[in-house]
């Protein structure tokens, strides 16, 4: 049955709708692809069980004419989503045995639409990574290989579990989450559409924090339908999350008329940054004449403050997430150590608990928090936020929507950059912009690199206009027609 | 006494207090779990209460209005824009290693309170500021010999810090500033006051100085939870400090503690060792933004407050201000007074409750609301003073009597048959027979002896056992022997 983990959740949502197959059967032939792609270490919980008993509900409603917006539709879920009795890790060893007695508001919505869980995707420790390579799980190996070379290549992170998933054909969609290009990256490396929602459109309860001001829950797919779709079940306010938005959730699939004539497209001129690989210039510039052709018109524009948003991100980030895991001290639940005294049993569960990643962004935090570094770092990262934000909100004046590459490269080797924490760091120089501001940006796969790997474009639009970004983004994948498959595809 | 007098000269104390009062509300400031007292450890706390991971708080409207109403009260700016920041540090009774508070922009800004003294004076304290928190749990370090446990259920309580400006003098004035503090908050139902809950404590800063000279070096003592304890650390501290000084020895800037068995201060941390909290924005949530309207509106409804109603008791009733002070101090007491004066003699009304009352009430340990006689029972006692019908005297007996049965004062007096002789026939028989009997100090009375008056009357209440009515005897003896 592998035809079935082919779909687009659009087309297996039309399939369950006129009977050609069940929730059963579709949840069947991703458990086996799980199950057959268990060497991508993809997973860092499958729940089988639940998968097949949730596909079972969802025919019951099914037959008796209740079938909901996702009705019978696997999906896998990262690791930092609170899943009620069923482990969650957040890529850490300080999690270790957690299993939260309650469910994220955004899986929680995903399973009152019909959705059913297939299981928990591996991710960077804490969702600290752009290779997921710091999991305490382990490294996510892509589906993909460049080509005549096979060595194991990256997913991209933190979101690389859902990435790996989704690129393998393990499961139709994924959530992830993205704090500085978590979802785009990832998405932009395994050839899938990643977008990540306005900040506020997705509540954040349940969810483990990294930076609470950027954290942002979204949908990772094969295409910018199925992305509209899961979006619309995932986004609503929740009165448990204060930074939640109250507005209506408009229907996302019925944004996508594949109509953009007259849309002004900004080509921000400080995207084009030293030694960016030329093939990725290429594939931006074959952007704008996609949408031009298409009757947009493209103009360049300024985001002057660009260059300062990879530092500003890095010192923001860092001071919340090093508060946000104050929390993981081996009191109340997950690792503890013992130790002769408090402080020592702290520093044995925290020293042990956490990977090195997550120990260097904690010091840094708790460094540019101090006394007397405050108002030198983290304040002034907080002015240049406000900066970064008013460049795009000028920018939009003028324009609907942003286009710019959402990597500077396409998926490396695992093992390459780890040594260089900086080069891990530029992964996201172009999707961290968007998250400092809280845009909703999409990245849409759209070629491949010289060595065959998917190339990534990112869209990104005004707050709370994903309608605009997705209507743009559609318009954009039919044009680029990006049809490749990786070619490690288990099983395949 | 306001100075302390050393070897050198005379010191004065420079005191600020940093008052924490719980926040009268069902839940908590971030978390709907209950803020009951005396619950079963870890029984009332929810899953943001012990910081599971990915919980978020969500602002409890009910403590926002109780401390906006609490700047109001103290006469207090209230910021329409305030923020809530993050202390950091690291200990087991605050799960997510760090406490919500305000810390650059507080709800409340600078507001004043004005203290009462003995000697019948008052003062003006500054309010630097009021702020909301979360309060942390509780380390229990007494229920094994080798572990601690840990009680969540005061974990995200609300709190209100208030700040004075470091305006006190004395320990009395500490004492005072909280006296009052607390009777405003109770006059506003914002917090029960209650210091031996703990739902109101305090933090004393005490510095020393040669009148007139810059502030020295303070030091912080650390949750007091009882008036004495307050005066005692505060004197225990200034003592020690001058000490110091007059030795030549400069103060260390420390947090300390105060040992109520030993009666002294000891250090708890020095400045080295004081914590880098790592104050930043909590970006769970919103800055919190007040709409004035509704600032003003509470404002207009503010019920009135000790010093407002002590001044309309003093120029409505027209007591004195010592005893309208005393009356106002809890606002039960301020009512049960009002109704025993409503349409009565005030004076005597106040008199009554201040000095029976309250005496009897004190030496019980009773608070006004258990009191064995009602304010309504009060009042018929007082009307059947002011009509003559008993005397004072005897109506000390028969208050004695309803403390005791909680039986009506006119009952008692028409049972006992204790109704004033006002008689003159049967008092003038009385007096004559005294006058008659006593020619030496008839006598004495004839020569001007004015004091034999006393004498006289006594006698003859005496001879009534107490029912005759003084002013009665009084002018029949002048009469008589005039």
């Amino acid at each position: 049955m592998s035809q079935l983990t082919d779909l687009t959740i659009a087309a297996a949502r039309d399939g369950l709708a006129q009977g050609e197959f069940s929730a059963r059967d579709l949840t069947e032939s991703h458990l086996a692809a799980m199950e057959a792609a268990r060497s991508l270490n993809a997973f860092v919980t499958e729940t089988p069980e639940r998968a097949l008993e949730m596909a079972q509900a969802s025919d019951a409603r099914r037959t008796k004419g209740e079938a909901r917006p996702l009705d019978g539709i696997p999906l896998a879920i990262k690791d930092l989503y609170c899943t009620e009795g069923v482990l969650t890790t957040a890529g850490s060893h300080i999690l270790e045995g957690f299993r939260p007695p309650y469910e994220s508001t955004v899986t929680s919505q995903l399973w009152r639409d019909g959705a059913v869980m297939l299981g928990k995707t591996n991710m960077d420790e804490f969702a600290m990574g752009s290779a997921n390579v710091t999991s305490h799980f382990g490294p996510v190996e892509s589906p993909w290989r460049r080509k005549g070379d096979n060595r194991t290549l990256v997913p991209g992170g933190s979101s690389g579990g859902s990435a790996a998933a989704v690129a393998a054909r393990i499961a139709l969609g994924a959530t992830g989450t993205d704090t500085g290009g978590s979802i785009r990256q990832p998405a932009s490396f395994t050839g899938i559409v990643g977008l990540k929602p306005t900040y506020g459109r997705c509540s954040r309860w349940g969810i483990v924090a990294f930076a609470s001001s950027l954290d942002q829950a979204g949908p990772m797919t094969r295409t910018v339908r199925d992305s509209a779709l899961m979006l619309c079940s995932m986004a609503g306010h929740d009165p448990k999350d204060s930074t939640s938005v109250d507005r209506p959730v408009p229907d996302y699939e019925a944004a996508l008329t594949g109509d953009i004539r007259g849309l002004r497209i900004g080509i921000p001129a400080e995207y084009r940054m030293d030694g960016m690989p030329e093939e990725i210039e290429a594939l931006w510039r074959q952007g704008e004449e996609w949408l031009t052709a298409a009757g947009a018109e493209c103009v360049p524009i300024s985001l002057a403050h660009t260059k300062y948003a990879l530092a500003a991100y890095y010192i923001v980030a860092p001071a919340e997430a090093s508060s946000n895991l104050a929390r993981y001290d081996g009191v109340r639940y997950g690792l503890r150590l013992p130790g002769d005294s408090i402080d020592a049993m702290y520093e044995a569960t925290r020293g042990e608990g956490f990977g090195a990643e997550v120990r260097r962004r904690v010091m840094i935090g708790t460094y540019v928090l101090s006394a007397g570094y405050y108002d030198a770092y983290y304040l002034k990262a907080q002015k240049v936020r406000s900066l970064i934000l008013r460049d795009f909100t000028d920018a939009f004046e003028d324009v609907d929507v942003i286009l710019a590459p959402t990597a500077p490269s396409a998926a490396f080797a695992i093992g390459e950059k780890e040594d260089d924490p900086i080069a891990m760091y530029l992964n996201d120089v172009f999707t961290v912009p968007a998250s400092m501001a809280g845009l909703p940006g999409i990245s849409v796969p759209a070629g491949l690199s010289g060595e065959g790997l998917p190339l990534g474009l990112q869209l990104v639009g005004r707050p709370f206009d994903e309608e605009t970004v997705l209507r743009a983004a559609g318009v954009l994948e039919e044009a680029a027609g990006f049809d490749a498959r990786p070619p490690a595809l288990p099983g395949a | 006494m306001s100075m302390i007098q050393g070897a050198t000269g005379a010191w004065e104390m420079v005191i600020g207090l940093e008052v924490h009062a719980q926040i009268t509300s069902v839940s908590k400031l971030f978390s709907g779990a209950s803020t009951e007292f005396g619950a079963e450890p870890n029984s009332q706390v929810s899953l943001v209460d012990a910081a599971m991971p990915g919980m978020l708080p969500v602002i409890n409207e009910v403590c926002v209005y109780q401390a906006v109403r609490t700047g109001l009260g103290i006469k207090a700016e209230i910021n329409l824009v305030s923020v809530f920041d993050r202390k950091n540090y690291f200990y087991p009774d605050l799960p997510a290693g760090y406490q919500i508070s305000q810390f650059t922009r507080p709800i409340v800004g600078k507001g004043e309170l004005e203290i009462d003294l003995a000697d019948g004076s008052s003062r003006m304290i500054g309010i630097t500021r009021l702020h909301l928190e979360q309060d942390a749990g509780k380390s229990l370090h007494d229920q094994d010999p080798k572990r601690s446990f840990i009680d969540l259920n005061r974990s995200g309580v609300a709190l209100m810090e208030i700040v004075s400006e470091p305006d006190m003098r004395t320990s009395e004035e500490a004492a005072a500033y909280m006296r009052k503090l607390r009777a405003i908050l109770r006059y506003l139902g914002t917090c029960d006051g209650n210091m031996d809950e703990g739902s109101m404590r305090c933090d004393a800063n005490v510095s020393m100085r040669k009148p007139g000279e810059p502030m020295g070096t303070r030091c912080e003592i650390k949750n007091l939870n009882s008036l004495r304890f307050l005066q005692q650390a505060i004197e225990y501290e200034a003592r020690r400090q001058v000490a110091i000084l007059e030795d030549g020895g400069t103060i260390d800037q420390e947090t300390r503690l105060f040992d109520s068995r030993k009666g002294e201060t000891r250090t708890m941390r020095s400045k080295e060792e004081a914590h880098d909290y790592r104050y930043f924005p909590d970006p769970d949530l919103l800055p919190l933004e007040l709409d004035p309207d509704w600032v003003a509106a509470l404002k207009a409804d503010l019920p009135e407050l000790p010093d407002e109603k002590k001044a309309r008791f003093v120029s409505e009733f027209g007591i004195t201000v010592y005893d309208a002070g005393i009356l106002v101090a809890e606002q039960d007491r301020a009512d049960y007074f009002e109704a025993v004066a409503a349409g009565r003699d005030a004076k005597l009304a106040a008199n009554w409750v201040i000095s029976e009352l309250f005496g009897r009430l004190n030496k019980a340990g009773l608070d006004i609301g258990d009191s064995p006689v009602s304010a309504s029972a009060l009042g018929e006692l007082v009307d059947l003073i002011a009509d003559n019908t008993i005397s004072g005297r005897i109506a000390k007996e028969v208050f004695d009597e309803m403390v005791e049965t909680g039986k009506g004062a006119a009952a008692i007096v028409e049972a006992k048959g204790l109704t004033q002789i006002t008689d003159t026939g049967a008092l003038e028989a009385v007096v004559d027979e005294i006058i008659a009997a006593n020619p030496e100090q008839a006598e004495q009375f004839r020569e001007g002896k004015q004091t034999v008056v006393g004498w006289f009357v006594g006698q003859a209440m005496k001879a009534t056992q107490g029912k005759a009515n003084p002013k009665a005897v009084n002018e029949i003896l002048r009469k008589k022997l005039g």
